[in-house]
């Protein structure tokens, strides 16, 4: 490594639960706001130090800490990244101080707990990406419900303690069982550090209900339908910062999962179980695509549109290509931008006219032509428009899955058409036609600041970049990738020791030296 | 040597009045010392068990279970007399906040 | 001099930041002025890259510029890289010299609009696009392009997003469906891109053609691959069954349906096609289902044309009946006619909508040819400019139109005779709607006096390029003379050689094809100038359907019904009931099971210690029970 910065991960972790006791011990509202803004900021430049300090066309994991934690259960604070992880690391603490800025312009009740609260999601969100050690992995996992339960329960809209609780309920139901699978794995294996699971082979039977195990719980994270409904709720209700992290971030905790894990540990059951998610995900992209066309709520309408664009993110996974898996884990980055930045649009609009609903909007573009413009750019990045992120997305994950099953390509690339419909359906309704609503004349409403653009030009710009050079994403993507599709096609023609004690926790193998 | 068996017997009775006055009373005082009854039935059979073993951990064990039934006491009476000042009855029936 | 060719694209995207960023400060002539030098700029550097191109021996014709790495995944890559060879250098000329003569002519017609300055943006991002489309050197950076267009057609059509009238409906909604539509064509093009990547490994057009040469698909799976891109050709060059978006589309300001919705943008599907032509050379099948679907696009658009009253409704169902045209001419193979026709096609349908838009700059709006008449005395020059477009679309012999078409032809007699009847049947049509439009606006008295009185002929910023236009539309047809100025032959390191066919083949086609287009107009003379009855006599037998053609077969009709309604339908059942009544009612079922048993179990807890102590006993004597007896 060209210069190093010792324990880099775990400061980019935890600065920010520093930040949230800092913003509560802060004594005024004006502090505890700078107090926040500035910590995810400084977060946010400490982890472009990664980028500094990356080593191009490395595939294992880089920066790496580990210290014992209860060694006696072989359980480790190991921390690390490598090209799966790098991305949504920067994409959190990317999008944190811009959901953080939009809470320190509009929310005015409690301010210092709902910051706190932030920065303590934050520290979880960057700790489930950079853990190396599946029982620390899923510590931060769990936590990252606390904060988002009460941001919902405490800050959200009319319905949000029904909101609250399904979401809450919802994710920690599928979770106790990623536990089973996790303790199942660590009683096979001995170890709990990701790293030196790769190279264990898993008995045929653990495979498949550990792969179960985890495939259901992150199924409910991510959401695959049809385990989605808690995620239209959860949205409608959170106040707009939530919903940014929400749909930009914590989604990517569930198909994260899926690389990290599912596709690692479990390739056999992956590839016996993989058409069948994939069904499912086809199913989520025309579903989430058709019930979203008919949305009357436009944060609704997203939030459907996330269960599409979740769908094709999945649909690249399960491709179990270079192509697909690459794809996908771009389209996450890619979806949390876009995502990130129609939730945006959405809060800055509702910010104005305290409604969400599409019906009581029509001809914005005339009175509002800058926001209108964010807008389409916006939606045509979610909609997959060529030359924007989205498109490269997509594409490279029809095409992996085109090699795997060209029929599930086939029915995904319908998706693109729908995509489309709703977007430009919401883009109809609220921009253009006439202007009915006194409400939306100019006079009444304010076009974006200065400071709200700036909030919403760091995504558009990077729409630009991620559409015009992914290669600047995919070089340090590809490797990684590279190793485990490698990795997972030498095992499946590997014998595959038929071990039934791996049930009843005898260790099956010696990590391979490889790492 | 004396047999131990009149020692256990009469124990058990203790116990057995102890418990029949748990079940029974409705004052709570009379329930503590009923309590403290049974207490005292196991502390006895404890000291008989260990003369008949000829070892001394029955009597470590006695006074291990003085030391917390003293604090159990300490506690219980402060929880009632903190009760019976807020509702002026030492009447167990009126007390059903464990349902919260 | 080639590694400049970045330029061509990049001068219309600076016209759009500059006008982006500074235009509001800038006075409506200067923005229009950047916005066509930008243009113009591009269209000299693609004149100078035609010529550099015309000093290379014939078979070092292509160059690949390589500008950088776009997407790279494992095996798949894909450069962001430019093909300069004779097809694309001619697509770009007529891109940038038809568009920077609508970028002009638009400064005059938009000049009282208050969005003015958006206008300009999107027509330079149009251009932008559009030499994307037509410069790339791989099937994906022609769809960003193909998209790009896509998008700026969306927002073009429904430039007036706040207006709405009978014909249109809300002018927004046509903007939405035009891009709908597309879409539909778009997920074509995206399945087969990834369907040609797995069978070849390649996405760059020169290597997918020598793959097919080299016959590395096979029959099927190159069949399958070409009607997935005539998915998309029928999608943006608006035929059976996804034209309807075209006659909509004219919804938008004037010059975009000349520039966009007739000149460049819809012609992109014929452009695609060419450009792929080492696929179709290999697909039979899917060549013969274009050249059909071609001339039976040709066909029907030409007899809706036929009814239709508003003038550039009229161009638009001409526009799509000359596409279909083209697409026949691909789908029989003769690649250089159908780009030739293309490029004729440019000039004078550019020319007929800008004389049409010149029209209604001086009716203010009115396009109705029932209200129109007797023009000609007040719009000396858009009356002249019209008569020529119209001949040449009518197909009368000198102008360009009648070499063009007549090369599409004389290919379909030569490899199939029916689709060439049908083609001739259209011409027909053609010549008779293009001689109706011109004497029944132009000619005879006016209809409407009010309107008449007002009339004024345009500006010379809009005249001007209608004479350059009209001059184009007469020469145009020189430059595929043959023995003179072949085009076929100067494409022919793009789209391969053709066997010429006899020539007295070629003659009898010709002549033909002059009779059928002087009988048109015979009977438009007829039947407009002179009134004389037999026409409508002939007509007679076909006056059933004349209810089918004014509304264009009921097409819309039957996608609204059968195909949107019912998915909307179906959508609007998922979100309610499947979505809130299934799937919800199963999770907050388990969610109230839960809360009900936990209900019963609390009733057992009722707070008072004797339950508590006894049942504390009656278990410990349960187990000390179990203890001595049992265990």
């Amino acid at each position: 490594m060209s210069f190093s910065i010792p324990y880099l991960l775990s400061v980019i972790t935890f600065l920010p639960l520093l930040g949230a006791v800092a913003v509560l011990l802060v004594p005024n509202d004006a502090g505890k706001r700078w107090t926040a803004l500035g910590v995810s900021l400084l977060t946010f430049f400490i982890s472009l130090l990664l980028l500094v300090g990356w080593q191009d066309g490395e595939a294992g994991m880089q920066f790496v800490e580990n210290v014992p934690w209860l060694p006696a259960y072989g359980l480790h604070y190991a921390l690390g990244v490598d090209g799966i992880s790098l991305w949504l690391v920067l994409l959190t603490t990317l999008l944190m101080p811009i959901a953080i800025y939009f809470s320190n312009l509009f929310v005015h009740d409690e301010i210092g707990p709902y910051l706190a609260l932030m920065l303590a999601l934050q520290t979880s969100m960057v700790g489930v990406f950079v853990a190396l050690d599946m029982v620390l992995f899923f510590l931060f996992f769990e936590f990252s419900l606390i904060p988002m339960y009460f941001l919902i329960g405490r800050w959200g809209g009319q319905n949000r303690l029904y909101a609250a609780v399904k979401f809450f309920l919802y994710t920690f139901t599928g979770s106790a069982l990623m536990l089973v699978g996790i303790l199942a794995v660590i009683g096979a294996t001995g170890t709990a550090n990701i790293a030196e699971l790769q190279g264990v082979q898993l008995g045929p039977n653990l495979q498949t209900w550990a792969f179960l195990a985890f495939a259901i719980a992150l199924a409910v994270k991510v959401p695959i339908f049809p385990l989605h409904t808690w995620l239209p709720d959860a949205h409608v209700q959170a106040p707009t910062a939530g919903s940014i992290i929400l749909a930009g971030v914590l989604l990517k905790m569930g198909t994260y999962g899926y690389v990290r894990f599912a596709l690692p540990l479990f390739p056999d059951a992956a590839a016996r179980f993989g058409p069948y998610i994939a069904i499912l995900a086809v199913i989520g992209i025309l579903y989430g695509a058709l019930v979203a066309l008919v949305q009357k709520d436009v944060k609704s309408l997203v939030a459907y549109s996330s269960v599409a664009h979740l769908g094709f993110v999945m649909l690249g996974i399960f491709a179990l290509n270079e192509q697909g898996i690459s794809g996908a884990v771009l389209q996450m980055v890619n979806h949390g931008l876009s995502t990130g930045a129609l939730f945006l649009m959405v809060g800055l609009l509702y910010e104005r006219r305290h409604t969400r609903m599409l019906d009581d909007f029509g001809g914005l573009w005339k009175s509002v032509p800058i926001f209108c413009g964010f807008f389409l750019v916006v939606a045509m990045s979610s909609a997959g428009l060529p030359g924007l992120n989205g498109f490269v997305g997509e594409f490279t994950i029809l095409l992996g899955m085109f090699e795997t099953q060209p029929i599930f390509t086939v029915l995904g690339a319908l998706g693109v058409i729908l995509a489309a419909w709703y977007l430009l359906t919401a883009f109809r309704k609220i921009a253009q036609g006439p202007i009915t609503n006194p409400a939306n004349e100019a006079a009444n409403l304010p076009d974006l600041s200065f400071k709200e653009i700036a909030m919403v030009l760091p995504l558009v710009i990077l729409f630009f970049i991620i559409g015009l050079f992914p290669n600047l994403f995919f070089d340090k993507i590809n490797p990684s990738v590279e190793a485990l599709t490698a990795q997972m096609a030498q095992r499946e023609s590997a014998v595959v020791y038929q071990l039934d004690a791996a049930e009843m926790g005898a260790y099956t193998q010696e990590p391979e030296a490889q790492h | 040597m004396t047999s131990v068996n009149p020692y256990l017997a009469l124990s058990a009775i203790i116990f057995l009045i102890g418990a029949a006055g748990v079940l029974t009373r409705r004052n709570a005082l009379i329930i503590f010392m009923c309590v403290e009854m049974m207490l005292n039935s196991v502390n006895l059979t404890l000291v008989a068990l260990s003369y008949q073993w000829g070892n001394l951990n029955g009597h470590i064990f006695v006074f291990m279970i003085m030391a917390v039934a003293a604090a159990e006491v300490a506690v219980g009476l402060a929880i009632l007399i903190a009760h019976q000042r807020h509702t002026n009855s030492t009447n167990i029936d009126d007390i059903n906040l464990l349902k919260w | 001099m080639f590694d400049l060719a970045w330029l061509l694209f990049i001068l219309p995207a600076v016209g759009v930041l500059i006008n982006l960023f500074l235009g509001d400060r800038m006075e409506k002539l200067l923005i229009g002025l950047i916005a066509s030098v930008a243009v113009g700029m591009s269209f000299v550097i693609g004149v100078m890259l035609f010529v550099n191109l015309l000093t290379l021996p014939v078979d070092a014709r292509s160059v690949t510029v390589h500008l950088w790495d776009w997407i790279t995944v494992g095996t798949f890559s894909v450069g962001a890289s430019l093909l300069l060879d004779p097809l694309s250098l001619t697509m770009v000329l007529v891109v940038t010299g038809v568009g920077t003569l609508i970028h002009i002519y638009s400064i005059a017609y938009m000049e009282d609009d208050e969005r003015f300055q958006r206008y300009f943006i999107y027509l330079n991002f149009f251009i932008f696009a559009m030499l994307i489309l037509v410069l790339s050197d791989n099937f994906l950076g022609m769809f960003v392009g193909w998209e790009g267009v896509g998008l700026a057609s969306f927002l073009l059509i429904g430039f007036w997003f706040d207006r709405k009238d009978d014909m249109y409906g809300w002018y927004a909604d046509a903007g939405k469906k035009a891009f709908l539509v597309n879409r539909i064509g778009d997920f074509g093009m995206i399945v087969a891109m990834a369907m040609i990547w797995t069978t070849v490994g390649t996405l760059n057009f020169i290597g997918v053609n020598d793959a097919a040469h080299h016959q590395e698909f096979t029959t099927a799976a190159v069949n399958v691959v070409c009607l997935l891109l005539l998915l998309g050709a029928t999608g943006k060059s608006a035929q059976i069954p996804l034209y309807v978006w075209l006659p909509d589309a004219m919804a938008g300001p004037t010059p975009v349906s000349a520039l966009i919705h007739a000149a460049t943008m819809v012609t992109a599907g014929i452009y695609m096609i060419a450009r792929t032509h080492g696929l179709w050379y290999e697909a039979a099948f899917a060549s013969m289902t274009a050249a059909t679907i071609g001339a039976l696009t040709a066909f029907f658009a030409a007899s809706i044309a036929l009814v239709q009253t508003d003038l550039k409704k009229i161009l638009a169902y001409s526009t799509i009946s000359q596409l279909g045209y083209m697409l026949l001419g691909v789908g029989v193979g003769v690649y250089g006619a159908a780009i030739f026709h293309l490029t004729t096609h440019a000039f004078f349908k550019a020319l007929l909508f800008l004389a049409a838009g010149s029209v209604m700059h001086a009716t203010h709006g009115v396009l109705d040819i029932r209200r129109l008449g007797g023009m000609r005395d007040k719009m000396p020059t858009t009356s002249w400019t019209f008569l020529i477009g119209a001949a040449a679309l009518a197909g009368l012999i000198p102008f360009s139109g009648f070499f063009s078409k007549d090369a599409i032809l004389l290919g379909a007699l030569a490899k199939a005779p029916l689709l060439y009847i049908i083609g001739l049947a259209a011409a027909l049509m053609t010549a008779f709607y293009s001689f109706r439009m011109f004497f029944v606006t132009f000619m005879g008295k006016p209809r409407d006096r009010e309107l008449y009185d007002h009339l004024h002929e345009s500006p010379p910023l809009m005249t001007v390029p209608l004479w350059i236009l009209a001059g184009l539309a007469i020469i145009a047809g020189v430059i595929n003379l043959p023995f003179v100025l072949s085009m076929e032959k100067f494409l022919e390191p793009a789209l391969g050689a053709h066997d010429a066919p006899s020539l007295t083949l070629e003659m009898l086609a010709l002549l033909l094809s002059l009779v059928v287009g002087l009988f048109g107009i015979v009977m438009a003379y007829s039947r407009y100038r002179t009134q004389e009855n037999w026409v409508t006599r002939m007509a007679a037998p076909f006056k059933p359907l004349e209810p089918w053609l004014q509304n264009a077969y009921y097409v819309d009709e039957f996608y609204m019904r059968f195909i949107v309604n019912p998915l909307r339908r179906a959508a609007t059942w998922m979100a309610d009931v499947f979505d809130k009544k299934i799937i919800d009612g199963l999770v907050n079922g388990i969610g109230s099971v839960t809360m009900d048993l936990g209900g019963w179990t609390r009733s057992l807890q009722n707070g008072r210690i004797p339950t508590y102590a006894l049942s504390l006993f009656i278990g410990v004597v349960a187990v000390v029970i179990y203890f001595i007896f049992i265990g």
